[in-house]
């Protein structure tokens, strides 16, 4: 299939330079990739900018309330799994408002793609700090600076258990289709969250690490069964450092041997989540702004976790079937005759 | 003693299995020919210690012939102890000390029988039950004209239990069936088939069975043996009934199987997304139940994805549903916004409790009307249904579904604590025989043009569900262009979409029953209710003679409201509330002098306080 199947005729009225542009353009590619035909493809949204999203593509689509488009596509999915269902989100819609909504489906495990589209800003209401937003960030509603402390978007995702999260910058265009197109195929909730730039309120946010001259030392792209290397020469590497009670990773050089084989599949978490966390929490305290070293962890990209566990609509849909083939009452007057019941 | 109804009340400890013998003595009544309307009346969730006045449980059932409603007072008492005999004779003043017995406060009659455990009665016992002397009969100022009938329950069960095997625990547990025993006895039940429907009643734990039928049997023969000085009495059997099969059925039952039975008529499944919520959560426990039916059910992490993930399965194209009470529907209020503004089928249950905010949570009220039919941002209309009994829950639920599928709208169907937890008597129908219902559809011909927003010639919205090829489109909250579906924001669209979906709700009067009067259509009094009130109101009105006009469609009203309204000198609305639905017909009737009578107790009418009351209006 082509990306252009995808498109719907509505204008884009995403700001001109908006990331969502590279990924509405990255979605299209990997929906025509997957292959699986417009009709049975839905994308639920909550409120956003993200959320705007179905309205650009020629599938079944439901534009819906702030925060829920979560419940709402458990409740797509669930009832009919035969669908393939993508949820279109922000950091807002999701971390915020909808931030019950998003640790259920994934604690489920709920066989869903959503993209969390992470600019750490309100766009849509014209610049108020978010959920993800560095503590001290000035925007309209912390003219002082916040005083909150961050989600990072991967913490909570291993903590409700999930069994997918990849990251990709709107910049990253294959790296991006390659984790939808992983998200699809991985049986289950899977999260991507896409690091965008937000032109108009919050530009110049990811740049530190999507910057052309920078990103190659600044982050990772992970890919399963491979080493870990970055570096615009891949002269870098990624190893456990045993020196202390628990080991933490450190930057190594390429040639070292004890440079790390990324394998998404391990179902003990605790290497995708220290994967997920590099770079984060210097974020949550200056947005990246401070100098970089060159022995700093890179922050990671790619799918860092990808572990097969049973859907919720699997088992809903399965148990169904099992109590049906062993029930002798099946339809409304079988059942109505199962009660007491008296001649008058 | 021939009688045409009796109300039973047994009234005991939270632990003393009230509410179980009561159903079961109901049940039985249903079997033999009676027509029953039950009360189930329990204390707060939370267990108050044993044998104080905080902890009596009771249970209410009228039984015989024209019977509607569960009675106001009972002709036979059964207590377990004596803080349920204090709770009886003095009702709501039954923590007021040195109150005694009244016509008024008291929950049974001045003929009353009580039968009373007096091995509860002990120094302890009436210290617990807040008695200040060792004579609670005298204390309570019980009239003469009342029959006590002592009976030793708990003695007389140890002995009838002494070679069980049973600890006990268990033993004081069956004091409750030694009870049933006599109450058969004195209503002449034949004690086969009493055993016969305890046995299937604990099929499921055969080694209970035994014990409770020896319990039972001695508890009859106690009373056929010992010749209690009292006349057994009969109650008569109605002879209108409609031919046909029976059981008895509680109304949150009722209600899951309406949308059973309309999930099967139209051949779509039945989803069902909720949150526990009293006393709504039996409807989600009834349908968890029946996956044999193909029913889905998601508990969801709160009340508002109970909602969404209906919204979803809706848009998926299943018969989507959710159930809640009053503070469940305040927070499903913006999805339901959503599900009015997409057009899609819904139905919200809200079985109605005392409020606001957590309010009365076990008790009954109807103060959730004007935020059923208004309580949503913007223009925002929907069909509202009200069921008026236990039995017809069923009917109202399905017609719930029916009324959406067909016009693409949110319905919400108001039932509450009374019609919830109370049982009556139920035809059972077959699936054949019930209205048929017509999911709207998509014309073939609209494939590859069609948008969200083409409607029928009734401005019914199209329905296409994803999978079908040719018809990808979407949908959404924000306000849309009346033709291409498209977000649009024009001033001249919005007020044509903003009517056209009130249009559609309007148009639902054509497919709805007119407004029936009953009782004295001649008078020229005449008697307004909705909802749960009906056997109430219309004992009322037989016994003042006057008419009744009692209403099941809220919004859109019935189309010959106003023509009926106008016909009679005196309107008095009567309902569990300040005047909700006084202040909707005001609205939609002007011109009618509405008089009102209002009840907010948390408990339901009694005919005898309407009849006092609208004599003075």
């Amino acid at each position: 299939m082509e990306a252009s199947q995808f498109k719907s005729d509505q204008y884009v009225r995403f700001c001109p330079g908006c990331g969502d542009h590279a990924i509405l353009a990255s979605l299209t590619k990997a929906m025509a990739q997957i292959g699986v035909p417009t009709h049975e493809t839905v994308v639920i949204s909550g409120i956003g900018c993200s959320s705007r999203m179905p309205h650009y593509l020629n599938t079944y689509g439901f534009n819906t309330i702030h925060g829920r488009g979560g419940a709402i596509a458990t409740g797509v999915k669930t009832s009919h799994p035969e669908l393939t269902v993508w949820q279109m989100t922000g950091d807002g819609d999701c971390l915020a408002i909808g931030g019950n909504h998003f640790i259920h489906e994934i604690r489920r495990n709920v066989d869903l793609n959503i993209c969390l589209f992470n600019n750490r800003i309100y766009g849509l209401t014209k610049g108020q700090y978010s959920p993800t937003s560095p503590k001290g960030f000035v925007s309209k509603s912390s003219p002082f600076g916040t005083v909150e402390r961050p989600f990072i978007p991967a913490e909570l995702v291993m903590g409700a258990r999930g069994t997918f999260f990849a990251r990709t910058l709107d910049v990253d265009m294959p790296t991006t289709v390659d984790c939808m197109v992983q998200a699809q195929q991985h049986k289950g909730a899977s999260v991507i969250e896409c690091l965008v730039n937000c032109v108009i309120f919050n530009n110049g946010t990811h740049s530190w690490i999507a910057d052309r001259e920078t990103r190659a030392e600044r982050s990772i792209v992970l890919k399963h069964g491979e080493k870990m290397l970055f570096g615009a020469n891949k002269d870098k590497g990624l190893k456990l450092d045993y020196s202390t009670v628990i080991p933490h990773l450190v930057v190594t050089t390429a040639d070292d041997p004890d440079v790390l084989v990324h394998d998404a599949t391990t179902e003990d978490p605790t290497l995708h989540r220290m994967l997920a966390l590099m770079g984060q929490e210097r974020f949550t305290v200056d947005g990246g702004a401070s100098e970089h070293s060159d022995k700093e962890l890179p922050v990671a990209l790619g799918v860092i976790r990808n572990v097969e566990a049973e859907t919720y609509n699997d088992a809903v849909n399965q148990q169904i079937e099992d109590v049906r083939a062993k029930s002798k009452a099946t339809t409304f007057d079988e059942l109505t005759a199962t009660l007491e019941h008296w001649e008058m | 003693m021939n009688k045409s109804n009796v109300v039973v009340r047994f009234c005991g400890d939270s632990g003393d299995g009230m509410q179980l013998t009561g159903n079961l003595f109901s049940s039985l009544s249903a079997i033999l020919g009676n027509e029953i309307s039950t009360l189930p009346d329990f204390p707060a969730e939370i267990r108050a210690p044993q044998g104080t006045l905080g902890g009596v449980s009771g249970f209410q059932v009228n039984l015989g012939q024209g019977v509607y409603t569960p009675g106001d007072k009972a002709d036979v008492i059964v207590a377990m102890n004596s803080a349920a005999l204090k709770v009886c004779a003095l009702g709501s003043k039954f923590n007021k000390q040195g109150a005694v017995w009244t016509e008024q406060d008291s929950q049974f009659k001045r003929d009353a029988v009580i039968i009373v455990d007096t091995d509860s009665f002990t120094p302890a016992d009436l210290q617990k039950a807040l008695y200040t002397t060792d004579n609670p009969f005298t204390e309570l100022g019980l009239p003469e004209t009342v029959q006590i009938v002592p009976v030793s329950l708990t003695s007389l069960t140890k002995e009838s239990l002494k070679d069980s095997g049973l600890d006990n625990k268990a033993i004081l547990k069956s004091r409750n069936m030694f009870a049933l025993g006599v109450v058969c006895w004195l209503f002449n039940r034949p004690i086969d088939k009493a055993i016969h429907f305890l046995e299937g009643k604990f099929a499921k734990k055969p080694a209970l069975i035994a014990p409770n039928v020896k319990v039972l049997t001695d508890g009859y023969n106690y009373g056929t043996n010992t010749a209690l000085n009292i006349n057994t009495i009969n109650v008569e059997v109605p002879d209108n009934l409609q031919h046909g099969t029976y059981t008895s059925i509680a109304g949150n039952k009722a209600t899951a199987w309406g949308l059973i039975a309309a999930a099967q008529k139209c051949g779509k499944r039945l989803f069902l997304g909720s949150y526990p919520i009293t006393p709504a959560t039996d409807i989600m426990h009834e349908l968890a139940g029946r996956k044999d039916m193909g029913v889905m059910v998601v508990q969801a992490e709160d009340e508002i994805a109970g909602v969404c993930t209906a919204i979803g399965a809706s848009f998926a194209g299943d018969l989507a549903c959710t159930s809640t009470s009053g503070p469940g529907l305040s927070l499903k209020s913006e999805a339901i916004g959503l599900a009015v503004m997409a057009e899609l089928p819904l139905v919200v249950i809200d079985v109605q409790r005392g409020g606001p905010s957590t309010g009365l949570p076990t008790k009954t009220e109807q103060t959730d009307l004007l935020q059923a039919v208004y309580g949503r941002n913007g223009e925002c209309p929907a069909v509202v249904v009200a069921a008026s009994s236990s039995a017809n829950c069923f009917q109202y639920a399905y017609e719930a579904c029916r009324l959406a599928l067909e016009n693409m709208t949110p319905v919400i169907l108001m039932t509450d604590t009374y019609l919830a937890n109370g049982t009556g008597l139920w035809r059972l129908p077959k699936l054949a025989e019930l209205p048929a219902i017509q999911p709207q559809g998509v014309p073939a011909e609209l494939k590859g043009q069609y948008s969200v927003s083409l409607r029928d010639a009734n401005s019914i919205r199209y329905w296409a569900t994803p999978g079908m090829e040719g018809y990808e489109h979407r949908n959404i909250g924000l306000e849309r262009d009346a033709v291409k579906g498209a977000i649009s924001t024009n001033p001249d669209n919005h007020e044509a979409m903003v009517k056209a979906r009130q249009a559609k709700i309007d148009q639902v009067a054509n497919h709805i029953p007119a407004l029936q009067v009953q009782c004295n259509a001649e008078s020229d009094t005449l008697l307004v209710g909705w909802g749960s009130t009906e056997g109430h109101l219309h004992a009322a009105a037989n016994e003042l003679n006057c008419a009744l006009a009692h209403f099941n469609y809220i919004n859109p009203l019935p189309k010959n409201t106003a023509e009926v309204l106008r016909r009679y000198k005196k309107v008095i609305v009567c309902e569990l509330n300040n005047g909700q639905f006084a202040a909707l017909l005001r609205s939609k009737v002007p011109g009618v002098d509405f008089k009102q009578y209002n009840e907010i107790m948390g408990q339901p009418f009694t005919v005898e306080r309407i009849v006092e009351h609208v004599k003075t209006l």
